[in-house]
């Protein structure tokens, strides 16, 4: 079977935003494989495991980027791609990420693709549907489990909270939600493996993509951190007292109740 | 310029959700006057068209079809382009839900047009309408404008408020559209959610961590949630120990939530739990260490043991409401 992984980079959850000049600083910060691609990286090495076949990992960045994509090496992924955009492109939206994976996609044959449901910087969970339309392949977001059978797909995908159990056939993109599986931390052969596994790295013309082919449809004028909140009131008193002078001040000062 | 704004109407348990609601008024902002389209897509939906109506749309169109029962990507994007072949609108606005999650990107990739997923605010109207999203699960924000083609959103439940519900009349029609191909059989579906209120939606959000101790300890704060009218959340922590399930989780993995009311329990308030709730509107903090982050992000905080102080709020909100 023929799967690809869609990962990004990005920071880490423990990472306190710093913004400075409207940019979110950089500098200094840890970053990790969006934790929802984790998944989607573990599920396509389970997938492989049971069927056969081989897993690439995707990503769109910088060289700095090769660090993740090391560590699902490490993981078990076969082969990694990284596509170079640093030189070409400026602003970039999921117009632009989702146009320049499926033209990297077109070609391959893909059976199966995979990606988080969302990445935790940008939040959009866009790119994944975007490039399953582009390629004309059917999309399930938010699987919760994935079962693949000769050509039929068994699925459950999380509904605001609820299972729902579906069917559906290869080939075919999945975009991972929480509970999926648990990914498997590198060990320390698999790193070692992973440093001689292969890495390719493409830019636009590799893909023959023009920069006016991928300009943003959307443009971020500001970055703002949320107004920081004034201290709140920690209530004094036996514990009954507090409660009831709790649903005081929820119903009369902060009138949510 | 006066726009052509389709929105998205969804319904849950046989009604329109809020966030359908919420949906039109951020529609009427972006019209700058414009005309604001609901449509409406099911196997038997065309008697909600005037509730959508009552609430701020201008009109209605339905499509109705045996196979438009549940939500298919395929299904609902047939018939959603249909409609945007037939209206040809200059805007588009769905809930930042299961289904406008799913859909909105698929329409948008037709469309070729750009997105902005999970709007909280909207600055400005019509041409200069700037729309604010949380960005690092509400870390940080970011103002977006599209730079060409349809202004096309998604709105995040319980932010953008909804337009004053008035008795007015418009025109509800139907589009016939043939649906095929579809490629994904929905089988079943399990209710996991707890009863009845959505978590996402909620006005009230009484939320569990570590503290909760065990599946019996979240009895209690469901008690509260009950008469309250909201729902019950939980923090990683809670679920990594199986007292619930992940489908209660609250932070940056898991649901972002801005509840009038979030109520924290026995939650100590790492970063990533803060991410998801932390633009709630009024917080309480619930906790036995008087040093608990949680108690940074909080508006009031008890210092207390949960399960001393939860049964007495449950019993002196009886006493109130």
């Amino acid at each position: 079977m023929n799967i690809y992984v869609l990962v990004k980079r990005t920071f880490d959850t423990e990472e306190k935003i710093v913004v400075s000049g409207g940019q979110i600083q950089e500098d200094g910060a840890e970053f990790i494989i969006n934790p929802y691609d984790e998944y989607a990286i573990e599920e396509a090495i389970t997938v492989r495991d049971a069927h056969g076949g081989e897993v690439t990992v995707v990503t769109i960045g910088s060289d700095e980027a090769e660090k993740q994509l090391r560590t699902a090496l490490a993981m078990g992924a076969d082969k990694a791609v990284l596509i170079n955009t640093e030189d070409d492109i400026e602003e970039m939206d999921q117009f632009t990420s989702a146009y320049i994976l499926a033209e990297y996609l077109k070609d391959k044959e893909a059976d199966l693709i995979l990606a988080g449901n969302v990445a935790i910087d940008g939040g959009s969970g866009q790119v994944g549907p975007r490039v399953a339309d582009l390629l004309g392949i059917n999309y399930v977001t938010t699987i919760t489990s994935l079962n693949i059978e000769g050509d039929t797909v068994t699925i459950v995908r999380d509904i605001e909270g609820d299972a729902e159990e579906l069917e559906t056939s290869l080939p075919l993109l999945v975009t991972a939600q929480q509970g999926l599986n648990e990914p498997r931390y590198p060990s320390l052969p698999g790193i070692m493996k992973a440093k001689k596994k292969p890495l390719e790295e493409l830019e636009l013309d590799d893909l023959d993509i023009e920069e006016d082919d991928v300009e943003a449809k959307t443009e971020t004028i500001e970055i703002y951190l949320p107004p920081k909140k004034a201290a709140g009131r920690i209530l004094e008193g036996d514990i009954s007292n507090q409660v009831s002078e709790l649903v005081g001040l929820l119903r009369n000062e902060a009138k949510v109740i | 310029m006066a726009k052509k704004v389709l929105v998205l109407g969804e319904t849950r348990e046989g009604a329109l959700r809020n966030v359908s609601f919420e949906a039109i008024a951020a529609a009427k902002k972006i019209s700058g006057g414009g005309e604001v389209v609901g449509v409406l897509i099911g196997d038997s939906v065309a008697d909600f068209g005037n509730e959508l109506i009552a609430y701020g749309a201008d009109r209605v169109v339905t499509v109705e079809h045996p196979h438009l029962k549940s939500y298919t990507s395929d299904g609902y994007g047939q018939a959603f382009m249909a409609v945007v072949e037939q209206e040809n609108p200059e805007g588009l606005v769905f809930g930042h839900t299961a289904v406008g999650k799913d859909l909105a990107p698929k329409i948008a990739s037709k469309l070729q047009a750009g997105l902005i997923s999970d709007v909280t605010d909207i600055e400005g109207e019509g041409d200069d309408a700037v729309f604010i999203r949380p960005i690092f699960s509400g870390k940080a924000f970011e103002k977006v404008k599209l730079k060409e083609g349809v202004d096309f959103i998604t709105v995040r439940s319980n932010n953008i408020a909804p337009l004053e519900r008035q008795e007015r009349s418009g025109e509800v029609t139907s589009l016939s559209v043939d649906i095929t191909n579809l490629r994904t059989i929905i089988k079943n579906v399990v209710r996991k959610s707890s009863e009845g209120v959505d978590l996402s939606e909620a006005k009230v959000i009484v939320a569990g961590g570590r503290g909760v101790k065990s599946s019996e300890g979240f009895e209690p704060l469901q008690e509260l949630a009950n008469l309250l009218g909201g729902a019950v959340g939980a923090s990683r922590g809670a679920c990594d120990a199986d007292y619930c399930d992940y489908s209660l989780q609250i932070g940056q993995t898991g649901k972002v939530v801005t509840p009038d009311l979030y109520i924290a329990a026995g939650i100590s308030g790492a970063i990533q739990h803060m991410a998801g709730m932390s633009n709630s509107k009024v917080i309480v903090a619930i906790n036995k260490d008087p040093e608990a982050n949680i108690f940074k992000v909080a508006d009031y905080g008890i210092v207390g043991d949960l399960f001393e102080v939860i049964p007495m709020l449950t019993e002196e909100f009886k006493k109130v409401m």
